[in-house]
């Protein structure tokens, strides 16, 4: 008993000397930060630099934070999510865990950062946006002697059977978007036919939603349907990868960010918030190689980066599309008529 | 005489425990604390009064928390056994009555309001609306809550149990305690979870509905077509990858100790280095020799001129994997056993004119059942619960491991049915767990007996020397193959693309510079990698206590519901981390225990993880302690505490040794459990590198892969400096002569 008091104490003594050097009296925030890690940090560092407010942040991909968000809304400890794709940031905002803000920065930006906001009642908005596409190993493709697809139809050609990649849109919010890109391209019906042809080429439903370009860039498959922003990382990386914007016309992601409801510091979330959406801000991107487009219109661009004005693209119908009811619907849909076919 | 003095010690210990509970209640603040729980900003920042920091006296006598109140009844009360003596029915009445009603109140005020009022509808409706919430508990209730757990355990021993044995009886009731919070309430919480509908009303129909899903438990693959349900794919791949590193195992085990086979230690090398290899690594390697351009892949179609196809992505690939990873734990368990038969047993057969291969057949192999078993649990437990290989490799073929991790963090996020899936998997580790000890049943396989036993063993007979062999050094160089091909990875620019040789990797991840005279840590791996070695440091030497402790009144006290007892100090082995992981997110998220975000949850979940191996390290070389020595300590007029530290600790330094190591090593490499607790300050070495993973950044990955390997063997190393020595020394001039 006197040992387990030892212990107690010993613990304590141990753990008091090595972890608590906390700063008094001094601003902070808890950031949630969806994007790729060095983004993540590069932000987190210069935020601090620039304000000097103490951020502690953690990484996690969009659906892992709404699912820390969402088991935490009893006891928030997040003060803003920045980064991901913008349909969890919506799903948030219906679900009311995140709070209405609007930020003096609002004329700098574009359009469609604006209409995020606006269609979720100012509780998120887009700070960088990128179109959906496919991208593919061009040393694959040759050695297979596979023609050069350029369009989503071209997907389905029987030749193209086991080089195709897409994550499951069960699990990722690429692979939802490009579910819900298709049923917007071609109507519901014959969406779900393409789904179908597709499903026969087909490799792998990965898990994470830019996994299939990765798995490209290694050379462990051919296709891979992901963002474009994604493939041109991987070109630029020194992967050989061809980036296709599909002839179609596509659909587009708004990576978006949101101030959780009821956090700690409020005060220094609206700080982060308005200094994220700032042209100095946004233009760190390209540091990391983040080939978004930024709702800034001041920030600078990468000349790698898809040029949104090039790419056809679709009026994408966010509201509908990232809503609870119609998401649960398509996914269950593409569950029972598509998944479970024989490939 | 040994009343007297028991006398002597209890008031001491009895006053010692009072005023735990008085701080608790009047000075330390009672709530848990905002951000760091180790932290002193609360002193200067309005304490007492402030409520936040206000202990709960205060909190009381401001109008505020009045469901405190109530607690300083037990604690006026117990002052009423000060003064009396042990042997007064009145002293033992008075502390487990007022214990008991203090503990229960904590409880029930903790479990019953929370951060939005009642926690339950009847409370409400029997006392209204409250109007006020609580946050978690925090240093103060802590205080109470062990100031009446031990005073409880004061009155039981009073009252005589274990012999009025202060020290044992809180000892049990200390374990009791710690493994209900942190394995036994979790795992109920989860499975609650399961039930929950998605209006948060609890359905029976809503569990069954997801437990009996064809995801689950289809069986389409069989008739062609389809696929099979996660729960028969898990299965399947345990029950192979158990089986194949049981086999791979012995063999290695039966190199070592029965054949004439020259570089053994070499052998034994090879066989420590995947246990502390982290996640991923070997997935990685495999990825990169048999994927669809992996260099065995493309140099063998080039050969046949075959089409090179992503064979590996599924089964086969996760098999491998797994079967490389584990092979060791099999070995080690079963180096032992193999060891362990009596070379007696084998003469005594040779003698009988019994063949060489009869000998195996009959004797040797029979006896080393046990092992046997023991190696096919842990490789089944361990393959339920990888998370990284699957991650990795898994291709379509979904397991339960990443199942649950995708239910919870995936685009669907569904808690319950993360729970439900949860439960099929431990029901699955719990049914192998008894199923072994089915197996085993109640035969005796003792042979090293303490009599003479001066025979060796003899060497494998010829017929199972040559396969053996085979598999061995087959095996053996795969293993060094995919080692190099780690290493290589970690030095070159682009792994499998571009081949240049590179410092990059490390680099980026452990650079630091000199800056105003100290020095700054300017490489991308450094926070985590420092989290992780002091979590780990923290760790290892609270899972080897209370292993010990455990395995103490485990080995040499006796009572009532001891076998219920040492199946929950076991429970935890059998629970795969990606269930611990699961289960500590649902319970210790909300008050009364808020500890998700903290360093704290990680020490605990490694604690009670491998607190088992502690466990039986401790047993296994307490019984080879006999009992006379502890006697002859107690008849000299020492206490058991004093006991157990004196004689038996000094005797016990190989078992410390090896839970120290053992929890060392798992601290740094295990993920399954650690990827659902990390958080934005406790960032751990396998998240980080999980994240690296993710991002294609294999060379990072890789680099910091490469130094943890090489940490882990220095630190192994120095605990084996620090603590081995002395120990064998004294165990060899103290051993008991039989």
């Amino acid at each position: 008993m006197k040992k387990l008091t030892l212990i107690a104490t010993g613990v304590m003594a141990v753990l008091m000397s090595t972890t608590s050097t906390v700063a008094m009296a001094k601003d902070k925030m808890t950031l949630y930060c969806s994007a790729q890690d060095d983004w993540c940090q590069l932000m987190v560092n210069s935020f601090e630099e620039a304000t000097g407010v103490d951020v502690s942040m953690t990484r996690k991909s969009s659906g892992e934070t709404f699912a820390q968000i969402k088991a935490e809304a009893a006891n928030p400890k997040g003060d803003v999510w920045w980064g991901g794709t913008g349909d969890p940031h919506l799903q948030a905002a219906e679900e009311g865990l995140t709070a209405p803000y609007v930020s003096g920065m609002r004329d700098q930006l574009n359009d469609w950062s604006i209409s995020q906001a606006t269609s979720a009642g100012d509780k998120t908005i887009g700070i960088y946006s990128g179109a959906l596409g496919y991208g593919y190993n061009s040393d694959l493709l040759a050695a297979n002697n596979l023609p050069e697809p350029a369009c989503w139809q071209d997907l389905l050609k029987p030749e193209y059977k086991g080089h195709v990649q897409m994550a499951n849109p069960n699990s990722s919010g690429t692979a939802y978007t490009t579910l819900a890109t298709i049923v917007q391209l071609f109507g519901e019906e014959e969406g779900f036919e393409f789904m179908k042809g597709l499903h026969k080429n087909i490799n792998q439903y990965t898990k994470s939603g830019s996994a299939p370009i990765k798995a490209a860039a290694r050379g462990e498959n051919t296709i891979g349907i992901v963002f474009m922003h994604d493939a041109v990382k991987q070109a630029v990386a020194g992967f050989p990868i061809k980036v296709v914007a599909p002839c179609e016309g596509t659909g587009y992601e708004i990576g978006s960010m949101s101030i959780i409801k009821d956090g700690r510091n409020p005060e220094s979330a609206q700080k982060f918030y308005d200094w994220a959406l700032s042209a100095e801000a946004q233009t760190l991107a390209l540091q990391v190689n983040a080939f978004q487009v930024p709702s800034n219109m001041g920030a600078e661009t990468s000349p790698s980066a898809p040029d949104l004005a090039s790419i056809k693209l679709i009026d994408y119908d966010f509201k509908k599309y990232g809503s609870s009811a119609e998401r649960k619907r398509l996914l269950q849909k593409w569950d029972d008529e598509v998944s479970v076919l024989p490939q | 005489m040994r009343t007297d003095h028991s006398e002597a010690v209890s008031q001491p210990v009895l006053i010692f425990w009072i005023i735990i509970g008085w701080v608790g209640f009047m000075v330390l603040p009672w709530y848990a604390l905002e951000d760091v729980f180790f932290s002193f900003e609360w002193l200067f920042d309005g304490y007492p009064f402030d409520s936040d920091y206000a202990p709960a006296a205060f909190l009381v006598t401001q109008g505020e928390k009045l469901w405190l109140a109530p607690l300083v009844l037990p604690i006026v009360a117990v002052l009423a056994a000060i003064g009396r003596v042990k042997s007064d029915p009145l002293y033992a009445k008075i502390l487990i009555a007022s214990s008991a009603f203090g503990f229960a109140w904590l409880l029930f005020q903790g479990f019953g309001i929370g951060l939005r009022g009642w926690q339950f509808g009847t409370l409400e409706a029997l006392f209204g609306p409250l109007g006020d919430r609580q946050f978690g508990m925090g240093y103060g209730a802590m205080f109470m809550a062990l100031s009446f757990l031990f005073l409880f355990t004061q009155g039981v021993a009073a009252r005589g149990a274990i012999n009025g044995d202060v020290f044992v009886v809180s000892a049990i009731g200390g374990v009791i305690a710690v493994i209900t919070i942190f394995v036994f309430f979790p795992i109920a919480k989860m499975l609650t979870a399961a039930f929950i509908t998605e209006d948060q009303t609890y359905s029976v129909v809503v569990f069954l509905s997801k437990f009996l899903d064809d995801r689950l438990w289809g069986v389409s693959c069989l008739s062609g077509g389809g696929k099979c349900g996660v729960a028969w794919n898990s299965l399947f791949l345990a029950v192979s990858v158990g089986a194949i590193t049981t086999v791979l195992g012995l063999v290695f085990a039966l190199v070592v100790t029965r054949s004439g086979f020259k570089h053994k230690r070499v052998l034994r090398a090879l066989t420590v280095l995947p246990i502390i290899t982290p996640p991923f690594v070997i997935g990685l390697a495999i990825i990169l020799l048999f994927g669809l351009s992996g260099s065995v892949t493309t140099f063998v179609a080039d050969v046949f001129g075959i089409q090179p196809t992503r064979w590996v992505y599924g089964l086969p690939g996760v098999m491998i994997a797994q079967v490389l990873a584990f092979t060791p734990i099999a070995f080690l368990v079963l180096i032992g056993v193999v060891e362990g038969v009596s070379p007696s047993m084998e003469e005594a057969a040779q003698t009988l004119r019994a063949s060489k291969w009869q000998v195996f057949r009959t004797v040797s192999f029979p006896l080393m059942r046990p092992g046997l078993a023991n190696a096919f649990l842990l490789g089944f437990i361990e393959s339920m619960a990888d998370f990284g290989n699957p991650l990795v490799l898994g291709g379509n073929y979904d397991v339960l491991s990443t199942e649950i991790f995708f239910a919870i963090v995936g685009a669907q996020y569904d808690q319950g049915q993360a729970a439900v899936l949860a439960i099929v998997l431990l029901a699955f580790t719990l049914g192998a767990f008894y199923a072994q000890r089915f197996w085993l049943g109640k035969k005796s396989y003792t042979t090293v007996s303490g009599k003479g036993d001066a025979g060796v063993h003899p060497t494998m007979p010829s017929r199972l020397a040559i396969p053996v062999y085979v598999v061995a050094i087959v095996w053996a160089l795969f293993t060094v193959v995919i080692y190099c091909m780690i290493v290589f990875g970690s030095f070159v620019e682009l792994w499998g693309v571009n081949n240049t040789l590179t410092f990059k990797h490390y680099v980026t991840a452990f650079s630091f510079s000199w800056g105003d005279g100290d020095i700054r840590w300017t490489g991308a791996a450094w926070n985590s990698f420092w989290t992780t070695i002091q979590i780990a440091a923290i760790a290892a030497p609270l899972t080897a206590a209370l292993g010990l402790l455990t395995a103490y009144l485990l080995t040499r006290q006796n009572f009532a519901g001891k076998s219920s007892f040492e199946f929950g100090t076991m429970l935890s082995f059998a629970i795969p981390g990606t269930v611990i992981g699961v289960s500590y997110i649902l319970a210790f998220n909300v008050p009364p225990l808020e500890l998700t975000g903290t360093g704290i949850i990680l020490v605990i979940s490694f604690v009670f993880r491998n607190m088992p191996v502690g466990v039986r390290a401790g047993i296994a070389s307490m019984s080879q302690l006999d009992k006379s020595l502890d006697e002859s300590s107690l008849t000299l007029g020492a206490n058991s505490w004093q006991t157990f530290r004196r004689i038996i600790l000094p005797l016990l330094k190989p078992a410390i040794l090896a839970a120290l190591v053992y929890s060392f090593v798992r601290a740094m490499t295990a993920v399954s459990a650690v990827i659902f607790l990390v958080s934005a300050e406790y960032d751990m070495a396998t998240s980080y590198i999980i994240g690296r993973v993710e991002n294609n950044d294999y060379g990072l990955a890789i680099a910091y892969s490469t130094t943890l390997i090489i940490v882990m063997l220095v630190a192994v190393g120095a605990m084996q400096l620090a603590v081995g020595r002395t120990a064998i020394g004294r165990r060899m001039s103290t051993k008991p002569e039989s």
